[in-house]
């Protein structure tokens, strides 16, 4: 991956330069120069937690608009499990996938589908796999981009098999290529997303060495297109399900791990407890755990930042719309397609690293250190930087100067007024 | 050549909220200076293990870690009742914790064999009644 892609961009108009988005974002990320948020792309993992607190909604997400189905001559949907939790009084899954059908697509084909296959697939991972316990979930790519930048040591343990919304995707395509004898590239595949980090998935995608996924929509953009659809749906409803409650539990955090049917699973939502998982795991802190399902949302995917329902609340409307339904709709022998594994390595991108070698970062931390011992230690954000550490260590990349720092600033213009008036009594 | 970074922190005994805050601080140092990812896991596993150490069974005390281009050295110092008998403290499983710490999920009595497998040097120097000091050398190689 050459050029680092991600789907969080600033609304530069709508920035007022506060300081909300540096102090919450998880990897410190962001910093206000020239009166403006300005994302270190690298550092970045697209969680959306930017978008969340942003009191002038001047961070967004890329994603397509609905338009992007004129490109192509037949259209799939691939709406994830989360989007079932947006409805109120939802009792039959069906009846948004007719009204994906009743807007324009051509088919649709369910993530939770897909997720079956990974469910029954990780299953047996897990259990072959016993040297590389606990086995890390990749479903959420913000998790696995801030361990490929983060935690090296728990690359190993990352699950190599595709994220469902992919599997979904492969599936798809061959099914509608098969279906209209179409070549695959009139063929779009849309994928309905809780989340930018999809996004960002799609155009650089970790594991795989490209997407099948053609375009993605916002869920809250879809939301209010599909609602007047789905009650003319009502009448004539479509049978398309064919996941069952472990494909649509997959939509909020506990499902993925739920589905493997063993009890020594650990599930984190929400990405500072995600972050403290990571940290435990990778101290051995955390010991006998077979699996661990980690989702940057809290909630998880119904938390995401593209979602339009209380996250808590669509958990709730999941495990109602589960209840009926049976354990699972989609197996393995439904997957006609083997590329389920990773194919390409995951390797380890050390975008914090501030030395060139062992020599050269010790003489910049022995910098920090110092730079450090200066600053107030307030972490008020003045300078642009979440933290004086984070400053001292921008300082000595060469991207900003002490002066930033407004107490320094302020000893510095105390320092030369006294000066001044010194000069001025001896003229 | 003398170039190296001192890092410095103190370790209070009994305060379990707070144990693991110099391993994961010189963790995050380490990775910020680019060091092999199984060296700052080596660290960090065997200066938690201390950390924990001093907060069961020390009065307290303090840590210092040495990052030079060559190997990285931690230095734990506390005051409290020493270890009477090192080599059995040694041994993997044997721990003198107390139920309550047991209760907390520690006192496996795995702290020291995990030091020593995890670090290239181990040195122990212990006097009953007055306090125990550990250094510990992870080698850059």
């Amino acid at each position: 991956m050459g050029e680092f892609f991600t789907s969080v961009y600033l609304k530069d108009e709508r920035c007022m330069g506060c300081i909300n988005c540096i102090k919450r974002c998880p990897t410190q990320a962001i910093r206000v120069r020239d009166g403006k948020a300005f994302i270190i792309k690298e550092f970045c993992i697209d969680c959306g937690e930017c978008i969340r607190i942003c009191p002038h909604h001047a961070k967004e997400a890329t994603y397509d608009s609905p338009k992007i189905m004129e490109q192509f001559e037949y259209n799939v949907a691939l709406p994830a499990p989360s989007l079932y939790g947006q409805f109120n009084n939802l009792d039959d899954v069906n009846i948004v996938l007719t009204a994906f059908k009743r807007m324009g697509f051509d088919d649709v084909y369910e993530v939770s589908s897909a997720a079956e296959i990974v469910s029954e697939l990780t299953r047996k991972y897990v259990a072959e796999n016993k040297d590389k316990w606990p086995i890390i979930s990749t479903a959420c790519p913000t998790v696995v981009r801030l361990i490929q930048i983060r935690f090296p040591n728990l690359i190993e343990h990352l699950l190599p098999i595709y994220a469902p919304v992919d599997l979904a995707a492969i599936n798809a395509r061959k099914k509608a290529m098969s279906k209209t004898g179409l070549s695959s590239d009139k063929i779009g595949i849309i994928f309905i997303s809780p989340c930018p980090a999809k996004v960002t998935a799609v155009k650089s995608p970790i594991g795989t060495p490209k997407s099948d996924i053609d375009g993605v929509l916002a869920m809250k953009e879809i939301y209010t297109i599909l609602l007047p659809h789905m009650k003319e749906s009502m009448n004539n409803v479509e049978d398309i399900c064919r996941s069952g409650r472990i494909g649509i539990g997959w939509g909020s955090s506990g499902g993925e791990a739920g589905a493997l049917l063993m009890e020594n699973y650990l599930a984190a939502d929400g990405i500072e407890n995600v972050i403290r998982v990571l940290d435990d795991l990778e101290d051995q802190k955390l010991e006998q755990l077979e699996f661990i399902e980690l989702n940057a949302c809290s909630g998880g995917c119904v938390g995401g930042v593209l979602t339009v329902e209380n996250p808590y609340a669509a958990k709730v409307k999941l495990k109602r719309l589960r209840k009926y339904l049976p354990v699972a709709g989609t197996h393995f022998n439904d997957n006609e397609d083997n590329d389920t594994f990773w194919t390409e390595d995951v390797p380890y991108e050390p975008v914090f690293k501030i030395g060139n070698n062992m020599h050269d970062s010790i003489k910049k931390m022995a910098r920090v250190e110092e730079l450090c011992e200066k600053f107030p230690d307030l972490d008020c954000g003045s300078c642009g930087a979440p933290s004086c550490k984070a400053l001292a260590e921008d300082i000595v990349r060469g991207v900003a100067k002490e002066e930033d720092c407004i107490h320094i600033l302020k000893d510095y213009i105390h320092r030369l007024s006294g000066e001044l008036s010194r000069l001025d009594g001896k003229r | 050549m003398n170039e190296k970074i001192i890092l410095n922190y103190n370790v209070d005994s009994d305060d379990f909220t707070r144990a693991g805050e110099a391993s994961g601080n010189v963790k995050r140092n380490l990775k910020l200076m680019g060091v092999d990812p199984d060296i700052v896991r080596r660290v960090a596993i065997s200066l938690y293990e201390g950390e924990i150490n001093m907060v069961i069974h020390s009065n307290g005390g303090a840590i210092e870690v040495i990052i030079s281009p060559t190997e990285i050295e931690m230095i734990l110092k506390d005051e409290g009742p020493g270890i009477e008998d090192t080599e059995l403290a040694m041994q993997a499983g044997y721990s003198t914790a107390p139920d309550n710490i047991r209760s907390l999920g520690f006192g496996a009595g795995m702290g020291l064999p995990n030091m020593k497998k995890n670090s290239d040097e181990l040195k122990i120097e212990s006097k009953v009644g007055v306090g125990t000091t550990v250094t510990m050398k992870v080698f850059i190689s």
